[in-house]
């Protein structure tokens, strides 16, 4: 019975979705108050219809329904209760929902701040996102109901949950990139809000900013959970794949941040207005387009779910008429907004136009590379897979500029700054950055390559602290009161600036410096490397609450002292046949050591992959401070005290 | 010229010019890091090139793995039923990876025909097939592993 209520309950969040979409809009168009108004109910309402289905999907894992096919699909009696929870999104259909749930999420908070916007803004804003909700809530009604029955024979224990999604990281990394990929559904709101009112001013990038910096702030958790969850889960320990799907995520990261940055200028000084329209509506685009990637099948991809064309499709659909009919809105509207201020060579706005060029051109070589394989594919030239080399020789170059000009922007004034002035700053962090990088360089024997990005990174260091420093001395006042009189906002940018140095220098550590070997090992034998000796202790069977493991023993020594142990294991899932690596990690500040278990070869030896990745924790360190940046701004006083209307 | 125009002039030469240094870098990547992929038949009737990094699948030949008693060296067959090929490769396999199993290995071609592989991918979800190797299987009327539930 109780799953019947959850897809009625959907059914009437749809109802509810549609209305929403269209009363307030009719209500603008005829100037009726009333019907502006529904807005805030309606969207109550829907989303509690979808939480109410939410929670049902939730019970029917935990009391172990088979008699709903995803549930059968998705867990097992003997899976643990917390995977049984997280299992609700381990698959296709719940994950929609879940993503569904979200975004009524977004919804609700906007409906709850709507009070500050003038009284025909909030109803617009919603409205655009009720649509939305349409779209998502008939995908998943039409293509992909987590409720459908197996009645009435009723399997006795369900097919498990994929292993590989039996961990932690699974736990909460699908959460937190939805909750950034859906956000930035509230900056397309926004968008389509002021082309449709044709009021697009500086109130408007206010209001608009504060969402965007807080999805781009779950987005880049999300992101940086997902290297780090790849890293210790798939057993290659490698962070990043330039795989299709963790394209997806980064495409609308290295939009919305763009967009970011272009909402600050229209925000300050009134310009790129039409621009950060544009963005906007492009970085949910390619949320909605990650979406598809995924979802579709159509590339060949770790994390792609089982493919089903008609889902693709659907999706396909949902994009062309989001895309299309906002970009049609903003041809027709766009005239309309006009920036009549201009702007110096050499001010901020400036240096923000450059970030935005950048950061556009990233995000298309990016997104080309990831589409190829379908252009080709389309135009009957054969299959083809596009290499992580061409990434990297695309993306290095033009990120390193980017990084190198993103220490300069904040130095920079509105409007126009002397050149003089920012010259002398610029060429003294230069020559200092070179300086350290090369003693690193020399110290250490890293290539050239090497003395590049941590020039870069020293000299975006370097330059934050000195602009940070520059303003806490100016003025009378003593430097404490002065640090505590900055804004968050110029604190989130110059904690997430030096986040983005400190991934920089993790990153270049962990491809230089690291090592790895792949051997054959039996119990008692012995490697040295990099200065550490590992010994196999040995090798034990152990049974798990869904699975069998074969548990290894490696102990670490450094200079003859044991630094680590570690247990490696090969697990057996019984229910799903399947195998799975669980790697071992001695996670450090500077180093971590990880080993994975490969096959077993004889009756005693196994392969076994060996590193010593340095500085791999950066990486992840700094988009947690990115993170956190993005929060900080999001937070700002000003967003909080100014009510419009 | 007026200041304004020259401001103007200087952004869309800067646009211009970041634009065609990315589009040469990208073209020029591009080129070098395409891999093709080539069915076990393709492979057999000479279509594939040799020394050029490509990727060849299809399904795991049973009892075709050879491992070496002493290293990590490790060799077996795929097929798409018409025709297979030898792939070697040195290192750790992929957890996925199981006679009968549908993969992907990039590598090059050697003279003697058989494929050096640096790489072998077997996928993560054992419904989920590649769409290449479905493709590859697909003209032999064998109903492709992906259609069929291997759970209930």
């Amino acid at each position: 019975m109780l799953p019947e209520i959850g897809q009625f309950s959907l059914i009437l969040a749809l109802f509810f979705a549609l209305s929403l979409a269209i009363m307030p809009l009719v209500g603008y168009w005829k100037g009726h108050q009333l019907l502006l108004e529904t807005a805030r109910p309606l969207t109550f309402i829907m989303s509690a219809l979808v939480l109410m289905s939410f929670v049902i999907l939730a019970v029917s894992f935990l009391t172990n329904d088979f008699s709903v096919l995803y549930v059968s699909q998705n867990s097992s009696i003997k899976l643990p209760i917390w995977y049984k929870f997280s299992a609700v999104w381990g698959g296709h259909e719940g994950s929609l929902l879940f993503w569904v749930l979200i975004l009524v999420g977004w919804c609700s908070a906007v409906a709850l701040k709507i009070r500050s916007l003038p009284m025909d803004i909030g109803p617009i804003v919603l409205a655009v996102l009720g649509s939305i909700c349409v779209g998502f809530l008939s995908f998943l009604l039409f293509t992909s109901s987590p409720f459908v029955r197996l009645l009435p024979d009723t399997p006795p224990d369900g097919g498990d949950l994929n292993p590989l999604l039996q961990d932690f990281g699974l736990i909460v990394h699908p959460p937190i990139l939805y909750m950034g990929y859906v956000g930035f559904a509230v900056a397309f709101a926004f968008a389509v809000t002021a082309l449709i009112t044709g009021n697009l001013n500086a109130a408007w990038a206010r209001w608009a900013r504060p969402w965007t910096a807080c999805s781009w702030a779950f987005l880049t958790l999300g992101i940086t959970l997902g290297s780090w969850w790849a890293y210790y889960e798939l057993g290659w320990g490698g962070w990043w794949f330039w795989d299709p799907v963790e394209n997806a995520s980064l495409l609308p990261w290295l939009s919305g941040t763009a967009l970011l940055h272009s909402l600050a200028v229209t925000e300050k000084r009134g310009v790129f207005k039409s621009w950060t329209v544009l963005l906007a509506i492009f970085t949910f685009s390619l949320s909605l387009l990650g979406a598809f990637l995924v979802r579709s099948g159509v590339l060949t991809s770790v994390h792609s779910f089982a493919a089903d064309p008609t889902r693709g499709v659907f999706i396909l659909g949902l994009l062309v008429v989001f895309v299309g009919g906002s970009l049609f809105l903003y041809a027709i509207r766009a005239s309309q907004v006009r920036s009549s201020v201009t702007f110096g060579a050499t001010g901020r706005e400036a240096w923000l136009l450059l970030n935005n060029i950048l950061l556009t051109v990233l995000t298309l070589t990016v997104l080309l590379g990831t589409l190829y394989p379908l252009i080709f594919d389309a135009l009957r030239l054969g299959k083809i897979s596009v290499g992580a080399p061409y990434f990297n020789s695309v993306f290095t170059p033009i990120a390193l500029l980017l990084i190198v000009f993103m220490a300069v922007g904040p130095l920079s004034k509105w409007h126009k700054t002397s050149l003089n002035s920012l010259l002398k700053a610029c060429v003294i962090a230069a020559i200092l950055a070179m300086l350290i990088a090369g003693g690193l360089v020399y110290r250490f024997e890293f290539g050239w390559l090497a003395w590049v990005c941590l020039s870069v990174a020293s000299w975006v260091l370097l330059l934050s602290l000195a602009d940070w420093f520059s303003k806490v001395t100016a003025g009378s006042k003593g430097m404490i009161p002065r640090a505590r009189q900055l804004p968050r906002n110029y604190y989130g940018m110059l904690l997430a600036h030096i986040g983005v140095a400190v991934t920089l220098i993790g990153i270049i550590l962990v491809s230089i410096n690291s090592h790895d070997s792949m051997l054959r090992l039996s119990p008692g034998d012995k490697v040295s490397m990099a200065g550490y000796e590992f010994r196999f202790d040995r090798m034990e069977q152990i049974q798990g609450s869904n699975y069998v493991s074969n548990k290894g023993q490696f102990t670490a020594y450094q200079s003859g002292r044991a630094v680590a142990v570690l247990y490696p294991e090969k697990r057996f899932f019984t229910t799903r046949q399947q195998v799975m690596t669980e790697a071992a990690l001695d996670a450090g500040f500077t180093r971590d050591l990880y080993i994975s278990l490969g096959e077993q070869l004889d009756e005693s030896a196994w392969g076994v992959r060996i590193y010593v990745k340095s500085f791999v924790r950066w990486i992840w360190l700094g988009g947690l401070m990115m993170m956190a940046g993005g929060l900080l701004a999001a937070l700002d006083k000003r967003y909080r005290q100014r009510t419009g209307g | 010229m007026h200041p304004q125009r020259q401001k103007r002039l200087l952004a869309v030469i800067a646009i211009v010019l970041v634009l065609g240094a990315a589009l040469a870098l990208v073209m020029y990547a591009l080129k070098q890091n395409i891999n093709l992929f080539f069915s076990p038949s393709q492979i057999a009737m000479g279509e594939a090139p040799s020394k050029t990094n490509i990727r060849a699948g299809g399904l795991v030949v049973e009892g075709s793995v050879q491992r070496d008693p002493n290293s990590l060296a490790v060799s077996f067959q795929v097929t798409d039923f018409q025709h297979s090929v030898t792939i070697e490769y040195q290192g750790i396999l992929p957890d996925l990876f199981r006679e009968g199993q549908g993969v992907v290995a990039l590598g090059q071609l050697n003279e003697q025909g058989t494929f050096d592989a640096s790489q072998v991918l077997a996928k993560h979800d054992e419904k989920y097939m590649p769409p290449e190797v479905s493709e590859a299987l697909k003209p032999v009327e064998k109903p492709a592993p992906v259609a069929t539930p291997t759970y209930y």
